[in-house]
C-alpha cells in the first residue's frame, strides 16, 4: 500500500489537493495522515524554491546513531538557516525529559476541551442517525420535535460526508435524502436549550425508510449475489487525515480493486527459494474509541464563524468549513485548545461539524454537538482484513519473493490495504501485492494510527518468524540479514542485550497448561513532512517569549515539544515559554496525522526562534556597547564572543529593545536532502498462554524505537507506552461485532467493546535510539505510528507460537479464538 | 436547560400544580404527572418531572442550582455549574472518567442523580487542589507524565487520591485495582502507576488528605 512514490513526502508534501487527486492514502496516521502530494499537482505550492533562489552555505551536521559512533554530514543549506544543533547530550533543554507544558491544567481539570466549552446562550444538539443498515429515506417528520418547548433548530443532512460516492451518480435514482448505507449514518440534528430536551426531541423525529437488502460481513459481501452496498463503482475521498483507497480501480459487486504493485517476478523468485511459507491471516475491525467523542461548538455569525473543534487539524476544519459553506477561509476561526484523543479519526468538518454549523446559523446561537459514545464507535474504524501471504527465501535467509493479496473492509469507505510492511520492511527483489476493498453496510473506515500497518505486520512479521523457524535461524539474526535499516539493527542489539531473548526455548517446549514464550516483531513508518507548517515567535520588551501556530496538541505533547525548541534558542526554561497553538488566527500549522507534526513544525519553530533572537541581538547590542554578531547564547546566558565576561540574560537584552516587541515568522523549508527515510522499532514480548482457559497474558514488553532526534524523551516514551498498550488491546480484546440479521453494531459501547484496562498492563521498558539524519534544523520526527501499535499483534503472535508451537493467524486472541487455534472447543473459523 | 429556574416551586406547590395539571389534562404528560403525584403522596421524597431548585455542597461550598430530577450529577456539574473538570466519556458507568468523591468515597457522577446528592459532600477534581497548591497525586502525575490527551486524567487522579486516602502505602496491585475501572485510550497506565506509588512514598499525605470540605449542615 505504501508505494515508493508516496515516500517522497518529505520534499513535496503540501496540503489540500483535491481529494480525487490524492495518491492512495497510506495509512497515515495516528493521527491520520501525512498526505504526500504528487509534484505535478501542486506546482504553485511546491517547495519554496530554495535551492535555486536562496543563497546557500555548506555546513556540517551531526549524523548517525550514537551506538554506532556519530559522524558528520555536509549539507548545503540556505544561508540564513540556524547553525547545526549538536547532539542532545550537548544541549541544555532539548533531549531532557520534560514534564508536560500543560500538565497543571490537565491534572486539575482546568484544561478546556471542546466538550467543555460553554458559551453564553449556547444550545445543545443531538445527532439523529439511521436505524436501518440500507435503504432510502422516504420521509422525515420533524414537526413533533420542533413543537417541543426548548427546541430551537432542526437540520436535515443533504449530503453525508465520509461515505464513498458513486462514480456515476445516475446509477441511483435521485432522492431528496441521502441513501442510507449503514445503521448509524447521520440523518439530522436538533438543537435545544438542554441536552435532555434535544434527546427528547430526537426521539420524536419520525423517519420512514424504504428498506433494501444489506450485508455486514466481509466474506459474504464478496459473493456474486451479495446485496450491493453501491449499485456501481464508488470511490471514497480521503480526509485530511487519510483514509480512502485507490480511485478509479475496477469494481465487481462490492469488491473494489485491486490496487496492484509489482516488482520483479515473484514466480521466478519462488523458483529460486529453498523455503516457502504461505498462509492466511484474519484481523478484525477496531474502533478508535477516543475518550472525547467527535464534536464541535459552532458560533455562526455573519462576519465570522467561530468553531471549537475536537480535531487533529484546525487547518483541515477551517478548509472544509470554507468549502462546504462557500465562505472564505479568513471567515472561519477554528480553536482546539485541548483535545481528548483522535488516533486518526478527527479531521475536517465532518457531518457533526456541518450539522452544528447549520443549527447555529438557523438558531442564531452557539451550538454544541458532541457525538455520543455509540455514535463514536460507529463513525470510524480501522478496517478488517483477510490476507493471503507467501514468502520465499534462500537457505542463507535472503528473501527471493513476497506476494500478498488482501481483502479488507472499510465499511462504506475504502482504504483497507495492508501491504505497507510487506513492501517496505525488507529488501526483496520480487514483490507482488494486490489490495482489495470490500464494501459492506457498516460505518466508514478512517485513518487509525499507522493505517494498514498493524494488520499487515500481523501477517508479515509472523510469516518472517515462520521462515526463520523453517530455515533454523534466530529471528533476530534473520532480520540482520534482510533488514537494511541501521536504526533497527541497533534496536535489535538492544533487545538482544537487555531482554531474556537468549534464554528463549524452542517453540512449544514449555510444559504444563500455562505456557510461556517470547517473540519479537518490527515496524516501519515513513518520514512525512507537511510544508504547511508556519509559526511566529514573539519577544516582548519584558523578556517574555511566545510561540504561535494553529498546530494542535492531541495529547502527543506538541506544546511541550515546541516549548523545548524555543527554550533552547533563548536559554529560558520551557515552562516560561508561552505556547499559543490550536487557533487558526495564528500562522497555519500542519494537520496532525501520520506522525507528521514534530518533523514538520519544529524546524519552522526553531528557525523563527533563531531569527527572533538575531533581531533581538541586533536591537539590543548597540545599547549594550557590543556588536550583535559577537553575541551568542551559551546555555542560559547570552555572552560576548570576544569578551566572555560580558554576559546577559534574554530579559536584560529585551529591556533594551527600541520597540515593544520583536517577532519572526517562519514556514517549513524543504528538507536538506532528498532522501527517503523511514523509522521503525523492534518490540519484544513475553507472555503466558493458559491452554485450558485460552487466556493470553502479556507479561513483559521491551520496545526499542527511533524517531530521529528525540526532543522530549518523557513524552516520546509515553506515546510508545500508549502504542504498545493499544497494540495489545487490538491483539487480544477489541472487536466490532455486527449483527448479521439486523445490520447494526452490537457492542457500540465501552463495556462490551473491550479495550485494555489497568489490570492488563504488562511490565514495559522502552529504549529510545537517537538517530541524527541531518535533514532539518531540528531532525525531530513523530513517533505516534511506529510506537508499538504496528508490531504488537505480530510480536504477540510470535511469542504465542514460541509458547505453544501453534500459530495464531486470527485476532483478537480471545479465549474462544485461542482454544479454537489450539484444537480445543471454539467457534468455527470465520471468514 | 438554563440555570434560571422556570418557576420557583416548593415541593407542596409543585405537587399542587402537578395535580391541577393532571386534573385538567392539558398535557400528554398528565398521566405521568398524576402517577408522580400519587407516588409523592405515599413517599415524601418524590420530585419532578419539572425542574426543582436544590442546593449542592461541592468542594466546600454550597451551590444553588435548578435541575430536573433526571439530570445526572455529571451533567449538573458540567452544564450548570461550569465544573467541567469532571469528564463524561461513556455516560453509563463503564469508564470512570467522571469519578468524583461523595462523602469522601469515589463515585461515578454519570450514574448519580443530582437530586440524590443533596446533603452529601461532593468533591470534584477542581476541589482537590487549592489554587496553585496541587494534591501530591497531581504533582506526581505531572512529574511522571501520567497523562497524554488528559481526558481520563481527572477521573484517574480522583481514583488514585482516594486510594491513598484509604491506603497510604499501596502496592502496584493496589494501584491497578484502584484504577481498574478507569479507561485510558492513550495507554498512559504505566505512568499512572509510577506516579501514584511515588505520591504515596513522598507525598506529605497526612497533611494534605484531611477532609477538604468540612461538612456544614449539608
Amino acid at each position: 500500500m505504501m508505494t515508493p512514490e508516496t515516500l517522497i513526502a518529505s520534499q513535496e508534501q503540501s496540503e489540500k489537493q483535491k481529494p480525487n487527486d490524492q495518491p492512495k492514502s497510506v495509512g497515515k496516521g495516528v493521527e491520520g495522515e501525512a498526505k504526500p502530494t504528487k509534484q505535478a499537482e501542486k506546482k504553485d505550492e511546491q517547495t519554496p524554491a530554495a535551492s535555486q533562489a536562496v543563497p546557500t552555505r555548506t555546513d556540517s551536521f551531526v549524523f548517525g546513531i550514537p551506538q554506532d559512533g556519530l559522524s558528520k554530514k555536509e549539507r548545503q543549506v540556505p544561508v540564513d538557516e540556524p547553525p547545526p544543533l549538536p547532539p542532545n547530550s550537548d544541549l541544555t533543554f532539548i533531549g531532557k525529559p520534560t514534564p508536560r507544558w500543560d500538565g497543571p491544567q490537565k491534572v486539575s481539570g482546568r484544561g478546556k476541551y471542546t466538550a467543555d466549552v460553554h458559551l453564553p446562550g449556547m444550545l445543545y444538539a443531538r445527532m439523529i442517525d439511521a436505524s436501518i443498515p440500507h435503504g432510502r429515506v422516504t420521509s422525515i417528520d420533524t414537526s413533533a420535535a420542533e413543537k417541543l418547548p426548548g427546541v430551537k433548530a432542526v437540520h436535515v443532512i443533504e449530503h453525508t460526508l465520509g461515505i464513498a460516492e458513486l462514480r456515476d451518480p445516475k446509477q441511483e435514482l435521485p432522492s431528496k435524502y441521502p441513501v442510507i448505507r449503514y445503521a448509524g449514518q447521520p440523518i439530522a440534528g436538533i438543537a435545544a436549550t438542554s441536552p435532555q430536551i434535544a434527546a427528547d426531541a430526537a426521539a420524536l423525529v419520525k423517519v420512514i425508510y424504504d428498506e433494501m437488502p444489506f450485508v455486514v460481513d466481509r466474506q459474504a459481501a464478496r459473493a456474486e449475489d451479495a446485496p450491493k452496498v453501491f449499485p456501481g463503482p464508488a470511490d471514497a475521498a480521503g480526509s485530511a487525515g487519510g483514509g480512502g483507497g485507490p480511485k478509479g480501480v475496477q469494481q465487481v459487486g462490492n469488491v473494489h480493486g485491486p490496487q496492484q504493485k509489482k516488482v520483479g517476478d515473484v514466480e521466478k523468485g519462488y523458483s529460486e527459494a529453498d523455503a516457502i511459507v504461505e498462509s492466511e491471516y484474519f484481523t478484525q475491525v477496531q474502533t478508535h474509541s477516543a475518550l472525547e467523542t467527535h464534536g464541535f461548538v459552532v458560533d455562526w455569525k455573519p462576519e465570522e464563524i467561530t468553531v471549537y473543534a475536537s480535531t487533529q487539524g484546525t487547518a483541515s476544519v477551517r478548509d472544509e468549513f470554507a468549502e462546504v459553506f462557500k465562505v472564505s477561509k479568513s471567515q472561519v476561526r477554528v480553536i482546539t485548545e485541548y483535545m481528548g484523543g483522535g488516533f486518526g479519526a478527527k479531521f475536517g468538518a465532518g457531518n457533526e461539524g456541518v450539522v452544528a454549523a447549520n443549527l447555529s446559523r438557523k438558531a442564531n446561537a452557539p451550538v454544541k454537538l458532541m457525538l455520543d459514545r455509540r455514535q463514536e464507535h460507529i463513525s470510524c474504524n480501522r478496517p478488517d482484513s483477510h490476507q493471503k501471504l507467501k514468502i520465499g527465501a534462500k537457505k542463507d535467509g535472503t528473501l527471493t519473493a513476497i506476494s500478498l493479496t488482501s481483502f479488507g473492509s472499510a465499511g462504506v469507505g475504502t482504504g483497507a490495504g495492508t501491504a505497507g510492511p510487506a513492501t517496505n520492511l525488507y529488501k526483496c527483489p520480487n514483490l507482488l501485492t494486490e489490495e482489495y476493498d470490500v464494501f459492506i453496510n457498516a460505518g466508514p473506515g478512517a485513518a487509525f494510527r499507522a493505517p494498514g500497518h498493524p494488520q499487515g505486520c500481523f501477517a508479515f512479521e509472523q510469516a518472517i518468524d515462520e521462515m526463520a523457524v523453517k530455515l533454523d535461524l534466530d529471528p533476530l539474526d534473520f532480520r540482520d540479514k534482510i533488514d537494511e535499516s541501521p536504526a533497527r539493527r541497533v534496536e535489535r542489539s538492544v533487545i538482544r542485550e537487555k531482554t531474556n531473548w537468549k534464554n528463549r526455548r524452542p517453540a512449544g517446549t514449555d510444559h504444563g497448561p500455562v505456557k510461556r514464550g517470547m517473540g519479537i516483531a518490527q515496524s516501519v513508518w515513513y518520514r512525512f513532512i507537511s510544508m504547511d507548517s508556519s509559526c511566529e515567535v514573539r519577544v516582548s520588551k519584558d523578556g517574555s517569549v511566545e510561540l504561535m501556530s494553529s498546530v494542535q496538541d492531541l495529547g502527543t505533547g506538541t506544546k511541550t515539544l515546541l516549548a523545548l525548541i524555543v527554550a533552547e534558542e533563548f536559554g529560558i526554561p520551557p515552562s516560561e515559554v508561552v505556547i499559543r497553538i490550536g487557533d487558526t488566527r495564528y500562522p497555519i500549522g500542519p494537520n496532525s496525522g501520520g506522525s507528521v507534526t514534530a518533523g514538520s513544525i519544529t524546524p519552522a519553530v526553531r528557525n523563527a526562534a533563531w531569527q527572533a533572537k538575531q533581531k533581538l541581538f541586533a536591537a539590543a547590542a548597540p545599547k549594550l556597547g557590543v556588536k550583535a554578531e559577537n553575541l551568542v547564547l551559551k546555555g542560559t546566558k547570552v555572552v560576548c564572543k570576544d569578551d566572555e565576561s560580558k554576559s546577559f540574560t534574554v530579559r536584560q537584552l529585551a529591556a533594551k529593545m527600541p520597540t515593544s516587541e520583536i517577532s519572526a515568522r517562519e514556514t517549513r523549508r524543504p528538507e536538506y536532502a532528498k532522501e527517503r527515510l523511514t523509522y521503525g522499532g523492534v518490540d519484544y514480548v513475553e507472555l503466558a498462554v493458559d491452554t485450558e482457559t485460552g487466556r493470553v497474558h502479556v507479561e513483559k514488553v521491551f520496545g526499542a524505537h527511533d524517531c530521529g532526534r528525540p526532543i522530549n524523551p518523557l513524552g516520546v516514551i509515553s506515546q510508545i507506552n500508549g502504542g504498545i498498550l493499544q497494540g495489545i488491546s487490538y491483539a487480544l480484546f477489541e472487536e466490532r461485532i455486527m449483527d448479521r440479521n439486523k445490520g447494526y453494531m452490537l457492542n457500540a459501547n465501552l463495556e462490551s467493546y473491550k479495550i485494555l484496562g489497568a489490570r492488563e498492563v504488562p511490565e514495559i521498558h522502552v529504549e529510545l535510539v537517537e538517530n541524527y539524519i541531518a535533514m532539518s534544523s531540528t531532525d525531530a520526527a513523530g513517533i505516534g505510528e511506529s510506537a508499538g501499535i504496528i508490531t504488537m499483534a505480530a510480536a504477540i503472535g510470535n511469542a504465542f507460537f514460541n509458547a505453544t508451537g501453534v500459530r495464531m493467524r486470527k485476532i483478537p486472541m480471545t479465549p474462544a479464538n485461542v482454544l479454537a487455534a489450539l484444537g480445543k472447543a471454539g467457534p468455527e473459523e470465520r471468514a | 436547560m438554563s440555570d434560571t429556574p422556570k418557576i420557583e416551586v416548593s415541593r407542596r406547590g409543585f405537587l399542587k400544580s402537578a395535580g391541577l395539571t393532571a386534573a385538567t389534562s392539558v398535557l400528554n404528560t398528565a398521566t405521568a404527572l398524576a402517577h408522580d403525584a400519587e407516588r409523592a403522596a405515599s413517599s415524601s421524597g418524590a420530585v419532578g418531572p419539572d425542574a426543582v431548585p436544590i442546593k449542592l455542597h461541592i468542594n466546600g461550598m454550597d451551590h444553588a442550582v435548578t435541575v430536573e430530577p433526571r439530570y445526572t450529577l455529571a451533567e449538573t456539574l458540567r452544564d450548570h455549574l461550569n465544573l467541567t473538570g469532571t469528564k463524561v466519556v461513556c455516560d453509563r458507568g463503564s469508564c470512570s472518567a467522571c469519578t468524583i468523591w461523595v462523602d469522601g468515597a469515589p463515585q461515578l457522577a454519570c450514574m448519580t442523580l443530582a437530586v440524590d446528592s443533596v446533603g452529601r459532600k461532593i468533591t470534584t477534581i477542581e476541589g482537590l487542589s487549592h489554587g496553585e497548591q496541587l494534591h501530591p497525586v497531581q504533582t506526581a502525575f505531572i512529574k511522571h507524565d501520567a497523562m497524554q490527551c488528559g481526558f481520563c486524567t481527572p477521573g484517574m487522579v480522583m481514583s488514585c487520591a482516594a486510594l491513598l486516602k484509604r491506603n497510604s502505602s499501596p502496592s502496584l496491585a493496589d494501584v491497578k485495582h484502584a484504577v481498574s475501572g478507569n479507561l485510558c485510550r492513550c495507554g498512559t497506565y504505566p505512568k499512572v502507576f509510577e506516579a501514584t506509588l511515588e505520591a504515596a512514598k513522598h507525598g506529605n499525605l497526612s497533611a494534605r488528605l484531611l477532609d477538604l470540605s468540612p461538612a456544614k449542615e449539608g
